[in-house]
């Protein structure tokens, strides 16, 4: 929202430039396009690795003379993949799967209803509460996974998709920003719907919520993208193959012995699928959670 | 409630002032109770997965925990004297500093640059913004597995060996060797490409803050657009944008793992050209199973992060305002 907006801005200054000499401005937006492309390029190089590598056989991969276009498409990989004794990947797909979207509905729940007891219940000690919240912050998650790992294993939940999913329903990051957003939102709806009868569940569930919808969108994508990207968790809570998330799946599958490159690579292909569409349907909205996260950060 | 209203004057109720003090009882009662209602689920979520977490680590550090969870032995000390006189630790710090000093300077330059040629140009704006972000809906595991396979494979079919073939340049061993060490071309090019776009979306929020009239007045002023703009209005007026992506990322890249893993992986062979301290943590406590040292090793990182944060933080004067 706020990026598209820019375009009036900079408009404008690029007014002030025409003034000038405009051969000037035409060379050097002709200079910056074409660095802007060769950049675009060189981004999407790795994605046309994997398409190209997952649609050819392991002959064309591995043959001395670059390859552009892969002669014919073989989609025979994507059986290969599915049968690959090495890569569960149709269990590793159901499991980042189920362990995304509860992440995205749990972390969505908790931080929200947080946000909102911190940010409009009158509560004496709430300040104090929030404090003791963002101490977490400070820590860097990654580094506590040695005791993290031990207090979930005396809850018995190592080897176990709740021991993937549960430790981390709870993002302060996103209390902070939901207390952010409810602390702006209009009294006057709030009394509304008291007068109304609507108790503080009411409020939150009927009025709040329903209104949060693009904070709700942009947070829960950033979510349900670490969480399907997420490794050293899940590599080290989930032993047995049958908790194994794509990442696993891939990551195991690449330290193999001997590797199928081409169900390797359409293996890489199905797993970033999915996000690839996420991104790109909702990527107004993640570049908002973005910028939104960054402006606190 | 009612009743008060009825026989007002009834000398069995002591005062106005008591029902009053009864009833902001009643309601302070509730508006705990609703606020425990709302705030209580992430408290015990916290409370067992992250406070207790850390004390718990705290209290298995002094202990002697060897393939078990629960602590065995006072130790004391011994736990963080072994961690810190170990090599390998050592060796992992050294690691992560070279690692921090390459990707954090060159990803906030790369990510600036990016963020104003894309706000510069005229059409196209939200087609390159898309490309450079991309890269963020990728996983580590793929890019590594992208980087170490295909992209930078030492044979001669990998993809920057045939593109220096071009150039009539012998294939290179990107990985195998220690020496010269071109591993870390590989390391941080992954990195980056995963990353920069996302500190280009916190560049370009940014830039949409600095107003336009800045530049007119420059204008004004006899400034040309282009470096001397940027060098007194723009750069300076991204400071606190540029602190926090710096921040943002030295912490990003002192919990580096992943990528380390699955292009040299953990123990042995390519492992010992560059481990980082979350490698080696990994080792100790689930390979060897050495808890109580895991999670004397995790304090002890944390430490040295908070450290050179607070320092980074020092240096830049985190805090100051804008306008100075």
């Amino acid at each position: 929202m706020s990026i598209a907006s820019s375009k009036g801005q900079t408009r404008a200054t690029g007014y002030v430039v025409a003034k000038g000499t405009s051969w000037r401005r035409y060379l050097g937006q002709a200079v910056l396009y074409a660095v802007l492309i060769f950049i675009s390029i060189l981004f999407l190089i790795p994605f046309y690795l994997i398409v190209r590598n997952g649609l050819m056989t392991q002959a064309e991969i591995t043959a001395p003379d670059w390859i552009w276009l892969p002669k014919g498409l073989h989609f025979e990989n994507l059986d290969k993949l599915f049968n690959d004794p090495l890569a569960s990947m149709a269990v590793g797909l159901r499991n980042s799967l189920l362990i995304a979207v509860t992440q995205v509905f749990g972390q969505m729940l908790f931080a929200s209803m947080a946000g909102y007891g911190i940010a409009r219940i009158p509560y004496k000690y709430r300040n104090i509460v929030f404090y003791i919240f963002l101490v977490t912050l400070m820590i860097p998650g990654a580094v506590t996974f040695v005791p993290k790992y031990v207090i979930v294993s005396y809850l018995g939940m190592v080897n176990t998709l709740q021991g993937i999913i549960v430790p981390d329903l709870f993002n302060v990051f996103a209390v902070f920003l939901f207390r952010q957003f409810y602390l702006n939102f209009p009294r006057e709806l709030e009394e509304a719907g008291r007068v109304d009868g609507l108790n503080y569940w009411g409020i939150y569930w009927r009025l709040l919520l329903p209104n949060s919808r693009t904070i709700l969108i942009s947070l829960g994508v950033l979510t349900f993208i670490n969480s399907w990207n997420s490794f050293l968790w899940p590599l080290v809570i989930g032993h047995d193959s049958s908790t194994w998330t794509v990442q696993i799946v891939l990551s195991t599958f690449l330290t193999a012995q001997t590797i199928n490159l081409p169900a390797l690579f359409m293996g890489a292909a199905v797993g970033i699928f999915p996000l690839l569409v996420v991104f790109l349907v909702l990527q107004r909205y993640i570049v908002q959670g973005v910028a939104r996260s960054g402006i606190t950060g | 409630m009612a009743s008060s209203k009825i026989v007002p004057a009834s000398p069995k109720i002591t005062s106005d002032a008591d029902l009053n003090a009864k009833g902001r009882r009643k309601r302070q009662l509730q508006t705990t109770l609703a606020f425990w209602g709302f705030v209580g689920p992430m408290m015990l979520g916290l409370i067992i997965f992250a406070y207790v977490p850390i004390i718990w680590g705290l209290i298995l550090s002094f202990f002697d925990a060897r393939n078990t969870i629960t602590p065995t032995k006072f130790v004391g000390v011994d736990n963080y004297a072994s961690i810190i006189g170990d090599d390998q630790f050592r060796n992992s710090i050294v690691t992560i500093l070279i690692f921090a000093l390459f990707i954090v300077p060159i990803t906030v330059f790369f990510s600036l640059w990016l963020a104003v040629m894309v706000n510069t140009v005229r059409y196209a704006r939200a087609f390159f913004r898309s490309v450079f972000f991309l890269p963020t809906a990728c996983s580590y595991v793929v890019a590594s597995l992208v980087w170490r396979i295909t992209l930078f494979n030492g044979l001669p079919y990998g993809f920057a060996n045939n593109l220096i073939y071009f150039f009539g340049l012998d294939p290179i061993i990107w990985i195998g060797t220690a020496n010269p060490p071109y591993y870390w071309v590989v390391l941080v090019t992954v990195r980056l490409w995963l990353q920069v776009g996302f500190y280009m979306i916190l560049y370009l929020a940014g830039l949409q803050d600095i107003p336009k009239e800045l530049y007119e007045a420059a204008y004004v002023d006899g400034a040309r657009p282009g470096w001397a703009t940027f060098r007194r209005i723009t750069f300076p007026l991204l400071r606190n944008t540029t602190i926090a992506v710096l921040l943002l990322n030295l912490i990003a890249a002192f919990q580096a793992f992943d990528e380390f893993y699955n292009i040299l992986g953990a123990k042995s062979g390519l492992a010992l050209l560059a481990r980082p301290p979350l490698v080696y943590l990994y080792n100790i406590a689930f390979t060897n199973q050495n808890y109580g040292a895991g999670a004397a090793g995790g304090f002890i990182l944390v430490s040295i992060i908070i450290v050179i944060t607070l320092v980074q933080g020092k240096l830049l004067g985190f805090g100051r305002s804008e306008n100075q």
